[in-house]
């Protein structure tokens, strides 16, 4: 029996390395299959792999709904009215604000955040090496972490047993994406993808720029029921020539207060904002001081966790530069190659890689790690 | 993911040796920089100055691509007034800087490593993690 759970490494849940002296059988040729086609984490991906979105895209068509059906009723119902007493410049910046925030959105949702391909078996064999120099082979291996020194403070780096790797330092694993994320801050439903290094920028400007534009719109429509108060009729008229902004109303006016009922659909609007800007207030907390969601929730580098040893490594001590670095700075490039061609003994052995058992070359790699495994299957089953 | 370089094929004839990591070196914080400690495994192969000269070459071009300077400013403030639709026409700043590296491995490649029986492999092929350094056998290979 070969199966080790901890040291030997599943080339079926990796692409198998091609530049091992391993002979396939020449099998039929396939046509040349993209990266995306194999990749092992959780995401879905279209447009021949140019759009890449996680396998739960969640609520974001709720949210790109909600936004659509709010705007749309804003400019048929409320901009005929504000132009006409008030400005032509009300639906332009409402226009303005609602293309900023659906490709802000767009752009985050189908953004690669920042993932991390995972390790290939010659390098996990590699690290493996490294960790195991103890030699104890019987005993099940301790926690994998290494500590480094950034900026003269100690952090831990873990070691990720999915993508077998240690995960470099602000990187986490989501379990839902099934991938390491750089600079991972939160996996967010609304938007159906993890926000990390890639897309946080396009994250951040959604949430400022909804902020604004749902501010817009409850602003505009408060002025819109005023004004036509104003107009000599009451609020409750006011709310009854309105009528697609409260549907219910109307047709439980016979029923219901109408005018009770106006305020809580006023209140639940005024809450949705409050989230909305709580969000963008908290993340541009962290902005500027150069913390992700994770950090902050873990408390990392709170000064709970004790002495002067605490403290982020990664700030750079003034709130315009931690900013600009987070917001303003390079585009790093995907990792992951989703539209990179597989070359084609890769694509066989993925492909037919349920039919392998155990392909010679790991045998080569972990010679000495079979042995230690059959030590430990040994000791198991005595 | 595992992915062959146009160079592995051309060396695909020989048998591999070993394959040595140089990890990242994360002591100033996240940004790419690799370890410039020279590994066991080379010093029958190349000479200590010329492998940390490399890898010191490589670890600049990092630091310039990331770097915080005016020109990653100017590039983030229009990417964001255009609504970030200018990344879908326009080159980054890091893009081109990774076209200089993967020119600048090519050719140290063709130059020093493989007549030494060594190959490079770029490392934004296996995430930014490691320098693939791979060590074929030696056969006729004059030193």
């Amino acid at each position: 029996m070969k199966k080790c759970e901890y040291q030997q490494i599943d080339p079926r849940a990796l692409t198998v390395s091609p530049s091992s002296a391993q002979n396939h059988t020449e099998k039929k040729v396939q046509r040349p299959r993209r990266k995306w086609e194999v990749f092992p984490g959780k995401n879905r991906f279209f447009c021949d792999g140019r759009i890449i979105l996680a396998r739960q895209s969640g609520v974001l068509p709720l949210t790109l709904g909600l936004i659509v059906v709010t705007c749309g009723l804003f400019f048929a119902f409320d901009c005929p009215f504000l132009v006409e007493h008030l400005t032509v410049f009300i639906p332009v910046i409402g226009a303005v604000l609602f293309v900023f925030v659906v490709f802000s959105l767009l752009r985050t949702s189908f953004t690669d955040p920042g993932i991390l391909p995972r390790a290939t078996p010659d390098e996990a064999a590699d690290i493996e090496k490294q960790i195991d120099t103890s030699g104890s082979s019987t005993y099940r291996p301790p926690p994998r972490t290494k500590e480094i020194l950034i900026n003269q403070q100690v952090v831990k780096l873990k070691y990720c047993f999915t993508c077998k790797m240690f995960r470099p330092p602000r990187t986490s694993h989501c379990s839902l994406c099934d991938n390491c994320v750089e600079r991972f801050d939160h996996h967010c439903p609304w938007v159906g993808n993890c926000v990390g290094k890639r897309n946080y920028r396009f994250f951040y400007s959604f949430i400022i720029s909804l902020s604004f534009l749902t501010s817009f719109i409850f602003g505009c429509v408060i002025t819109h029921i005023t004004l036509r108060s104003q107009a000599g009729k009451s609020l409750v008229q006011a709310i009854q020539e309105s009528p697609a902004r409260y549907p219910f109303v109307h047709t439980l006016l016979s029923c219901l207060d109408s005018f009770s009922f106006t305020v809580v659909e006023l209140v639940i609007c005024f809450f949705s904002i409050w989230s909305i800007l709580g969000l963008s207030g908290f993340h541009t907390y962290l902005v500027a001081s150069n913390l992700t969601t994770n950090e902050d929730i873990k408390g990392s580098w709170s000064s709970k966790r004790g002495a002067e040893e605490s403290g982020n490594p990664y700030t750079y001590n003034s709130i315009l530069t931690n900013c600009c670095a987070t917001l303003c700075g390079p585009m790093p490039p995907s990792l992951i190659d989703r539209r990179g061609f597989l070359p084609p003994d890769e694509a066989m052995s993925a492909a037919s890689a349920s039919e392998i058992e155990l392909p010679p070359f790991a045998a080569k790699n972990d010679a000495h790690m079979e042995d230690n495994c059959q030590d430990l299957a040994l000791s198991c089953t005595a | 993911m595992a992915e062959t370089h146009s160079l592995q094929d051309m060396r695909q004839q020989a048998a591999i040796a070993a394959k040595v990591f140089i990890q990242r070196d994360y002591t100033n914080g996240t940004v790419c920089q690799f370890q410039t400690k020279f590994p066991s495994e080379l010093e029958t192969r190349i000479d200590k100055q010329q492998f940390e000269e490399t890898v010191r070459t490589l670890n600049n071009l990092y630091a310039e691509a990331e770097k915080l300077g005016s020109q990653s400013y100017i590039e983030g403030c229009l990417a964001c007034l255009t609504a970030y639709t200018i990344f879908l026409c326009m080159e980054t700043h890091y893009e081109k800087v990774l076209k200089k590296i993967a020119k600048y491995i090519q050719e140290q490649n063709d130059k020093i490593y493989a007549p030494r029986g060594l190959l490079l492999t770029d490392p934004i092929e296996r995430g930014l993690r490691v320098i693939e350094v791979t060590i074929f056998e030696e056969r006729s290979l004059t030193r």
